[in-house]
């Protein structure tokens, strides 16, 4: 299964180089032209039968991790977040460093070494390391560079009732959609399709592309928080797991194009697509900056709902990754000519 | 001019939903403009053609919101905030929808005020069970306050002055000036409240020679209030710098000199939370040299904002003498 490749595989913001390779590969075949940007997004144009309004299908490529800092007399490595990560998800997971692979394990003090009050703190990253089983720096230092970047490693299976848990998802289930999509033939109109860099320390990758692409408009694929779990009320479910992609009206990068929203809404309707609305103002995504770029691009927003994103392993159902590509695709074989006007089209 | 800043005020415009404000300063200066088009965000630009410098001048168009984030079984909306609203100021509350749904703004039960935050809170708009509410009301709408234009006679209470008076400054500099020396673009913006957004857009479309937003600015003529230096009634003031912005010195002299010179009184602002469009105008391309003129407002981002209408006249005074300025 292609979304098993691309959760497996490593590309901490920065060091997208592995999954870009792959992404590349993958989509190859099946477009105009493909080319790097200098900060590394990939950018692919999609021949259509004709030329219509600028359009850029955008999903970032990289992930949330880790990056080598410093060594230890004793061989331990010390790491920094990349991305927003929770310290108290880090201890005792078992992580790969950097284009070898190295693996390695978050370790901290064991419990039966911990005072009484120790056991009631969660634990620090400054109090945390990497051991890769080296016995001295030297050792260390000969299989691990500084500023090598680390991932989780997580084994993608699977699960449940059209369930699949993993690494990652955040954002790798937009790459398969948008991989999907560009692998199918016959779109009325060309389009580009971006694999951006850096989203998740700062949204940086979309900005240039967009400012590069010069879009009409913009449509941005991700994976969205979905806490529809035990310990949140209803309200606070955000998205909700096997209901369909998710719709942004707003959160706080973006407020989403109000004519490309309700387009949207309506070819799901028509073509029985189940979607849901995003129940949140917060966070951001790639459309904040691309909707501010030059003199502004139109910009929406559809999301695959993730359970646990930002942590070591998520959960997606498969279902909702399916409707997002019929969505997407239904988007683009109807796209109007002339694009979006500002009042929206209802 | 207090009619202009009835109409303006009471129209609905939250962030992202700008068109009824739009429509309602389209509509008033459509017959004096030389070209006006509205860009892919929703800005409205108006230009006013002069022999001189590219002149920007920005006021937004929105105001604050709640956007409905779920509904519940027995009909009652929770809500995020869209732009910065303080949670204490919502109870009891009453709000309206852009189809002119009311509901007023209830709390959950909590055991001190220190607890109140916005996932306690929920608009009930009289709908006793999900489907009644969702006939009125959709997961992604907006309310924003219903209040109403107060006059206080030397003194205005109302919604959303915040930035709509700044509106009815540019429509009027706009009604009074006939053939301006500089090319002159007034821009009615959109998305201020949620980050400068639209001045951002604009500014890169217009690639002015200089930028000026007007805009409402905090007072510390209040019993117990932080300290500042501007009080409502003398007069609008010459930005000096915000959070956004350090006033270019040229821009700055431009706006006292055109004060001085026709004796309108103003004064200094240092505001030290807070910022304006011209935060996004300065920083466009290659830089702009760019400044704010503000109208002194009490309570700002609540249901009522005072301002003193003096300052509102000689802030158009001020305004037009600042754009009769010929610019190198």
């Amino acid at each position: 299964m292609l979304l098993k490749t691309l959760s497996e595989s490593s590309g901490v913001s920065g060091g997208e180089q592995e999954i870009r390779n792959i992404i590349r590969q993958q989509v190859s075949p099946h477009v105009e032209e493909a080319e790097t940007d200098v900060l590394g997004n990939l950018i692919v144009r999609k021949k259509g039968e004709k030329e219509g309004p600028t359009l850029m299908i955008v999903t970032h490529m990289d992930e949330v991790g880790m990056i080598v800092v410093g060594f230890e007399k004793s061989g331990l490595i010390k790491f920094s977040k990349v991305g927003g990560i929770d310290d108290r998800v880090l201890v005792s997971k078992v992580v790969q460093i950097g284009p070898q692979k190295i693996p390695g394990v978050i370790g901290a003090k064991a419990i039966h070494l911990q005072k009484p009050e120790e056991r009631k703190k969660s634990i620090k990253i400054d109090d945390m390391y990497i051991d890769i089983g080296a016995g001295s720096r030297e050792e260390a230092e000969k299989k691990v560079k500084l500023g090598d970047y680390i991932s989780f490693i997580t084994r993608f299976e699977e699960i449940g009732d059209h369930c699949a848990k993993g690494k990652a998802l955040d954002n790798r289930v937009g790459c398969a959609v948008l991989i999907e999509i560009l692998k199918k033939q016959n779109y009325p109109y060309s389009f580009y399709g971006v694999f951006t860099v850096q989203e998740e320390v700062g949204m940086r990758g979309a900005g240039a592309a967009a400012y590069r692409i010069k879009p009409d408009l913009a449509l941005v694929v991700e994976g969205t928080t979905a806490a529809d779990v035990v310990e949140v009320k209803k309200e606070g479910h955000v998205t909700t797991l096997g209901k369909g992609p998710a719709l942004t009206i707003m959160d706080a990068s973006v407020i989403t194009h109000r004519g490309m929203v309700q387009f949207l809404k309506k070819l799901a309707e028509q073509n029985g697509i189940p979607y849901q609305i995003r129940r949140f103002t917060g966070a951001g995504t790639d459309a904040g900056r691309i909707a501010l770029t030059r003199e502004g691009v139109p910009s929406a927003v559809v999301s695959v709902p993730c359970r646990y994103i930002h942590n070591p392993a998520g959960i997606l159902n498969l279902k909702d990754m399916e409707n997002t590509v019929k969505l997407v695709d239904v988007f683009l074989k109807n796209l109007p000519e002339g694009g979006f006007n500002n009042e929206g089209i209802d | 001019m207090k009619e202009l800043i009835k109409e303006l005020t009471e129209a609905y415009g939250p962030s992202g939903r700008e068109e009824t404000v739009r429509k309602v300063i389209e509509d008033k200066i459509k017959p004096m403009v030389d070209k006006m088009e509205v860009d892919s965000l929703g800005n409205l630009i108006a230009r006013k053609k002069g022999p001189g410098k590219r002149v920007m001048l920005a006021a937004h168009m929105d105001e604050l919101g709640l956007m409905v984030t779920y509904i519940d079984k027995n009909g009652f909306l929770r809500f995020s905030n869209v732009g910065g609203i303080s949670p204490h100021i919502l109870l009891g509350e009453r709000v309206v929808f852009a189809n002119g749904a009311v509901g007023t703004i209830g709390c959950e039960k909590i055991e001190s005020m220190k607890d109140l935050n916005f996932q306690k809170l929920y608009i009930d708009i009289g709908a006793s069970e999900q489907k009644e509410a969702e006939d009125q009301v959709k997961i992604g709408d907006i309310a924003v306050y219903q209040r109403g234009f107060q006059d206080l006679g030397r003194r205005i209470i109302s919604k959303s002055l915040d930035d709509r008076v700044g509106c009815a400054v540019l429509i009027q500099a706009l009604k009074e000036i006939e053939s301006p020396v500089n090319d002159l673009f007034f821009v009615f913006t959109v998305q201020e409240e949620v980050g400068v957004r639209g001045a951002r857009t604009s500014a890169y479309r217009i690639k002015p020679d200089y930028g000026l937003a007007v805009d409402v600015t905090r007072t510390g003529d209040t019993p117990e209030s932080e300290t500042m230096a501007v009080a409502l009634g003398k007069g609008p003031t010459v930005k000096v710098k915000d959070t956004l912005i350090i006033t270019h010195p040229k821009v700055k002299k431009i706006m006292v000199d055109a004060a001085e010179r026709t004796g309108i009184p103003y004064q200094l602002e240092v505001l030290e939370r807070g910022g304006t469009d011209s935060g996004a105008i300065h920083l466009s391309r290659e830089g702009v040299p760019s400044g704010v003129m503000s109208i002194p407002c009490r309570y700002i981002h609540t249901p009522s904002e005072m301002v003193d209408y003096d300052d509102v006249i000689n802030g158009v005074k001020l305004l037009k003498s600042i754009l009769e300025t010929p610019l190198d």
